[in-house]
């Protein structure tokens, strides 16, 4: 039982990075701008936030630096798909680049700086005393963690319940016909891959600042914003299966570290501590999960006729033909 | 006809001219590659200007950069030793984006095939064995391992349409951990993250090794990967101009929907696609560890598999200018060896990146600034 709760308590906390990541990615994709740059805007905003807590002494301008620094990155994938009409795919891939040079630039020094702030972590009375899962879900956790579970449903109710959620969703659908309605698709479709970019920076600050304090070059991240990309066409672009998987994956990386400890399991000796080496084939789990996860994702996506946003990766054009 | 898109820019008090993109019904043959050079350019005045910001002193650096990949003879032979995989990772990304398929998993299959070349060397072949036997066998190994590691998001993407940017990436880490289990554990030389060198009959043949024949060829460290790369240029150039395969690959590229109408299996090329794709990033890989470092360690590559991306993107998707563009980013590679700070190449390339694709609407669109009465 120990077991189970440590793995899931840590997985609330793991995930909370993951989550930022993979809403911030879903409103992007779901106003119709794909944006592969995610890790580079996590690093970035996991840098200038470590950064910016280092030098400042407190962590809330930290965050803040962070959130502010992966936005404006996004801008500039969003000036180039949107105003440039540039390959999005192409666009996002540099982003990454860019993200990850620029953070080594600026991160040049910075693995060996002490004493930087974390975010404080508290529990909920009354909540945490819930057998089993206030344990994992209220006790001792990150203020950030607390902000992911609002979230949530936030992101949920503004798409499906709202009159802006509503024109998220039709410029991600049908750019022409809100176009003809008065919705401007630019404008919208700007601040969408904005949204995305400050929910991916503090995604980045939330890992240096709170889940694993420091900054460790591009393993800060590893591979952090490409599963969330995968999360996302997991998760059919809704924000609570997007949050369900998020925990998952971020369950995952404590299960990898806590399947290493004991000699045995259920009487069975345990391989992996027998065979320091196998903990290799562990730690390929996440990344074979994310394709496993997309197979089962793109099949449901096939059967149910459910999918993409239909002009998701198409740049919007006034007066040109198609979605 | 002539359809004309008003960018929203007007400010009728401040700024009385209007910004009108124009799609162009041709584009100058010269344009493209103009772009390209002013993108390059552009993007080292850029990375120079945030270099100087940051404190460092762009100017030095640059000139550094350039004496210490250009210099002098050796050191433009250890810059082609870089240029080798670039060539072949960069055809790999090429040959797959001229189909629409966005293989991102070059470093992968970089890795793969590297261990593929290894596995010959641990397992299969005994140390006497003839060069005429060990390198064709480890090229045909490298080759194969790398082509498996197409497959696989080739046939995900081709059967149930599964995004193959994701899974390649994902491959990449895969097979990193892959190697690592095999370095750390049952090749490991003496319990060092590495296996033990190869035997000489499996390295790549060097100029420096002819140097008793040809003195000018002492300490010159180019292999026959570089061959490698010049003889897989002319085939990835063949198919894609000279063959009915390399037409479908454009077709697909260029139009899906008129592929499909035109009766061609898309199934069967996506999976032939990223398989040669795989192969080309896997022989990139091979050729690294039997001609530069002789052993299979953790780091064999500073991204190749990525910089390949850059590389076929700032040649227009065009086989014969990846050559000069893979031997330019060889040289960014060595040249900023030694400069700090560390990320300095990888911003470049991401800035580079950047600038061609923001200028690539110049090639797509006439831009028209007028005054407004």
């Amino acid at each position: 039982m120990t077991f189970l709760t440590n793995i899931l308590t840590a997985g609330i906390a793991n995930g909370t990075a993951l989550l930022f990541a993979t809403l911030g990615e879903l409103f992007a994709e779901r106003a119709g701008v794909l944006n592969l740059g995610v890790e580079g805007m996590m690093l970035l905003g996991a840098v200038m936030g470590y950064s910016a807590a280092y030098s400042t002494g407190n962590v809330w301008l930290g965050i803040l630096i962070g959130v502010i620094a992966g936005g404006v990155l996004s801008l500039l994938h969003a000036y180039v798909t949107i105003a440039l009409r540039a390959d999005q795919v192409v666009s996002g891939l540099s982003l990454t680049f860019l993200g990850i040079g620029l953070s080594l630039v600026l991160g040049e020094g910075l693995a060996q700086v002490k004493g930087v702030p974390t975010v404080p972590v508290f529990s909920l009375p009354l909540l945490a005393q819930i057998p089993f899962l206030g344990a994992i879900l209220f006790e001792n956790k990150s203020a950030l963690v607390y902000l992911g579970y609002f979230l949530i449903p936030l992101a949920w109710y503004f798409i499906y319940r709202t009159r802006p959620g509503l024109h998220l969703r039709a410029i991600g659908e049908y750019p022409a016909a809100a176009d003809s309605l008065g919705i401007n698709v630019f404008r919208l479709r700007y601040f969408y891959v904005l949204v995305g970019g400050m929910l991916a920076g503090l995604a980045g600050a939330s890992l240096s600042l709170s889940i694993t304090p420091g900054w460790f070059s591009e393993f800060t991240t590893s591979g952090f914003g490409w599963i969330a990309i995968g999360l996302v066409i997991f998760a059919q672009w809704d924000p609570l299966r997007a949050a369900v998987g998020a925990y998952l994956f971020g369950s995952l990386r404590r299960f990898i570290l806590d399947m290493q400890g004991p000699p045995t399991i259920l009487f069975f000796p345990n391989p992996f501590f027998q065979d320091r080496n196998l903990q290799f084939f562990l730690e390929m789990l996440p990344y074979a999960l994310t394709v496993i996860v997309l197979v089962i994702g793109s099949r449901a996506a096939l059967r149910r006729r459910l999918g993409a946003p239909a002009a998701l990766g198409i740049p919007y054009v006034r007066g040109e033909r198609g979605v | 006809m002539t359809q004309t898109i008003s960018q929203n820019k007007t400010r009728r008090a401040i700024f009385p001219f209007t910004v009108r993109l124009e799609p162009r019904l041709e584009t100058p043959r010269w344009l493209p590659y103009a772009t390209s050079i002013g993108s390059f350019v552009g993007a080292l005045l850029i990375g120079g200007i945030i270099l100087a910001l940051v404190g460092g002193d762009p100017l030095n650096a640059y000139a550094h950069i350039f004496l210490a990949a250009f210099g002098n003879a050796g050191v433009v032979s250890d810059t082609l030793v870089k240029a080798s995989p670039l060539i072949l990772t960069g055809l790999a990304c090429l040959i797959a984006f001229r189909a629409r398929l966005w293989n991102i998993g070059a470093e992968g299959q970089f890795y793969l095939g590297a261990f593929g070349a290894t596995l010959i060397v641990q397992q299969v072949l005994g140390k006497d064995t003839s060069p005429w036997i060990f390198i064709p066998t480890m090229i045909g190994a490298g080759i194969a391992m790398g082509a498996l590691c197409g497959f696989l998001p080739g046939y995900l993407k081709a059967k149930f349409g599964v995004n193959e940017i994701i899974t390649t990436l994902m491959l990449n880490y895969i097979a990193f951990f892959w190697n690592a289990y095999f370095i750390y554990g049952s090749w490991s030389d003496r319990g060092f993250q590495l296996t033990p060198t190869f035997p000489q009959n499996a390295w790549l043949p060097r100029l420096a090794d002819y140097a008793l024949q040809i003195p000018a060829f002492a300490g010159l460290t180019i292999h026959l990967g570089l061959l490698f790369g010049l003889l897989a240029t002319i085939g990835v150039w063949y198919i894609l101009a000279r063959t009915r395969w390399g037409y479908e690959i454009r077709l697909i590229g260029d139009n899906p929907n008129a592929a499909r109408y035109a009766g061609i299996n898309i199934v069967r090329n996506t999976i032939a696609v990223m398989m040669l794709s795989g192969a080309l990033a896997g022989l990139a890989g091979m050729a690294e560890v039997t001609g530069v470092v002789h052993r299979l360690q953790d780091r064999i590559s500073p991204g190749y598999g990525f910089t390949a991306i850059i590389v076929a993107w700032l040649a227009k998707l065009n086989p014969w200018a990846i050559i000069p563009v893979a031997i330019l980013f060889g040289g960014l590679l060595i040249g900023s060896r030694e400069i700090q700070p560390s990320g300095l190449a990888r911003m470049l390339q991401g800035i580079i990146l950047f600038m061609l694709i923001s200028s690539e609407i110049l090639n797509r669109y006439r831009i028209r600034v007028e005054r407004i009465k």
